[in-house]
């Protein structure tokens, strides 16, 4: 009698099926996935762990977090980040002290593995969102993150 | 006699009264001939629009919505395209089987198109044998899917082809005999008198439990006659390329593909016509509006098209011996049970006439 049984049982799965994909077809309207792309780049948000480029968050004051440790750098596998340092003189103590002069983030050479971000210990560099990154000369594509002028936040070694 | 199918008659009149009458009813035929082929291209972009925009619903995308208002010109710009686009060929192909295998297709779906009674006065060829005339021709479409697999020289196209044949000679047994279980009621192959008949009660309604296993027989077979998913073995993309068609291009290509849309809407006319009763209205709401026949039957139509777009969308494909066991161990015992449940019902008078 299993003959009768696998019809039974054949057209509730089928239709089970079909109610199925008879609400996705009700509620498209609603929940359509489809992002329209161009249109909507004023409302478009990336999700949180998109990985879009590396930046270099600065405060209010202009201050960064990065303290010029070089892990990044040293655990990059393919040279992205190239930081240029410099000795500076420390106000509180008076001792000579590593500041970064220039942090250079290659893009056209980054593979988004995150090993920087995960490296580092001050958490001075995150993932942006910005995935639109052509542009019609490749030098652009080399990036310098620190913004000009700006030092690193008082404490952030501690 | 309503203002609008008058105007048919007056156009008939007004030819034979200008013309010799054998030029007339030339005239006549080559009119009505061109009036089918625009329908015929109309209706195949339109379907092929309405599958994209169904799929992409049910897939919760948006579907083509660019080209003109809502992306009602998507097909048509495809259409364009296609027709500007080279046609390739292989070397080794059989030249003749293979420009000639989209033809076959095409006009064997145009043909199919003929006999269907749009409304009681918009019928190009009321056969007496019409249902005959209707499963004869749709098996006639897959004889233009083998050459065009034999003579396109590859073996997916060839694999494809026999497949589609496999699956064909199966399935039109299904489709036969599901349509023998309603003329049983009707007792007449013609589809106007079967539409007479409907007049108290769609069959659908008139043969109750077995006319809705037929019903559910006839979807399944019809499906499978159209070389569309679940049943889509012919074309399989990820096993045969494009089966068949592999090696068209262009508009040959394109002649296949609105083919397979045309067919897919002859299915659903065909049971438009033998269950739910073709253009009469439900309840015989617009009875005194004759040219609505027309709305009724296009809107029957397109319900059973979207529901053999319902199938495509969300059943996975099933293999050959799958396809097989499905038809010789359950469709075909069951359908041969059905008529006699049918006829049963139709000798002791169980139908439900209103």
């Amino acid at each position: 009698m299993s003959y009768f049984s696998d019809i039974y049982k054949g057209i509730k799965t089928l239709l089970t099926g079909m109610s199925v994909t008879g609400k996705y077809f009700l509620n498209s309207r609603k929940g359509a996935i489809t992002q329209q792309y161009p249109d909507n780049r004023a409302t478009l948000k990336m999700f949180d762990r998109f990985r879009g480029e590396v930046i270099m968050p600065h405060d209010e004051n202009n201050e960064h977090a990065c303290t010029g440790c070089q892990k990044c750098e040293i655990a990059c596998p393919n040279g992205t980040i190239e930081i240029i340092w410099d000795r500076g003189i420390d106000e509180d103590t008076g001792k000579k002290k590593k500041k970064i002069d220039q942090f250079v983030y290659h893009l056209s050479m980054c593979t988004m593995c995150a090993l920087c971000i995960d490296v580092c210990p001050t958490d001075a560099i995150i993932w942006g969102q910005n995935f639109e990154n052509s542009v019609y000369d490749r030098t652009k594509l080399t990036r310098v993150l620190n913004e000009p002028g700006s030092k690193v936040r008082a404490g952030i070694e501690d | 006699m309503n203002k609008s199918l008058s105007i048919l008659t007056n156009i008939h009149d007004w030819l034979f009264s200008i013309m010799p009458e054998g030029v007339a009813s030339i005239v006549e035929m080559v009119l009505i001939g061109v009036a089918y082929l625009g329908f015929f291209a109309i209706a195949g972009l339109f379907l092929v629009l309405l599958e994209r925009r169904v799929a992409a619903w049910f897939q919760l995308r948006i579907g083509p919505n660019r080209v003109g208002y809502l992306g009602l010109l998507q097909t048509m710009a495809d259409a364009l395209k296609l027709v500007s686009k080279e046609l390739t060929g292989t070397i080794k192909a059989d030249k003749f089987l293979y420009n000639l295998a989209p033809y076959f297709v095409i006009v064997s779906s145009l043909m199919a198109l003929a006999v269907f009674p749009f409304t009681k006065e918009i019928q190009a060829f009321d056969i007496n044998i019409g249902v005959f005339f209707l499963i004869a021709i749709s098996s006639i479409g897959v004889i233009g899917i083998l050459i065009g697999g034999w003579a396109s020289n590859n073996k997916f196209a060839l694999i494809g082809a026999m497949r589609s044949g496999v699956q064909t000679i199966s399935y039109e047994l299904s489709i036969g005999l599901s349509l023998l279980t309603m003329i049983l009621i009707t007792g007449s192959l013609q589809l106007s008198e079967i539409v007479e008949v409907q007049k108290s009660g769609w069959l659908i309604v008139q043969g109750h439990v077995p006319a809705i296993i037929a019903f559910m027989i006839y979807m399944i077979a019809g499906t499978a006659e159209t070389n569309r998913a679940p049943f889509d073995m012919v074309e399989a993309e990820s096993e045969l390329g494009a089966g068949f068609h592999t090696e068209y291009s262009g508009m040959k290509f394109a002649y296949f593909f609105l083919a397979e849309f045309i067919n897919m809407f002859i299915i659903a006319a065909i049971a438009t016509t033998i269950f739910f009763g073709a253009w009469l209205s439900p309840f015989g709401i617009t009875e005194s509006i004759p040219w609505l026949g027309v709305f009724w039957f296009m809107g029957k139509a397109l319900i059973l098209v979207f529901l053999m777009m319902w199938f495509r969308w969300t059943f996975p494909r099933l293999r050959v011996d799958q396809l097989l066991t499905l038809e010789w161990k359950y469709l075909l015992p069951i359908n041969l049970v059905n008529i006699l449940i049918m006829a049963l019902i139709v000798w002791l008078n169980l139908t439900i006439k209103f």
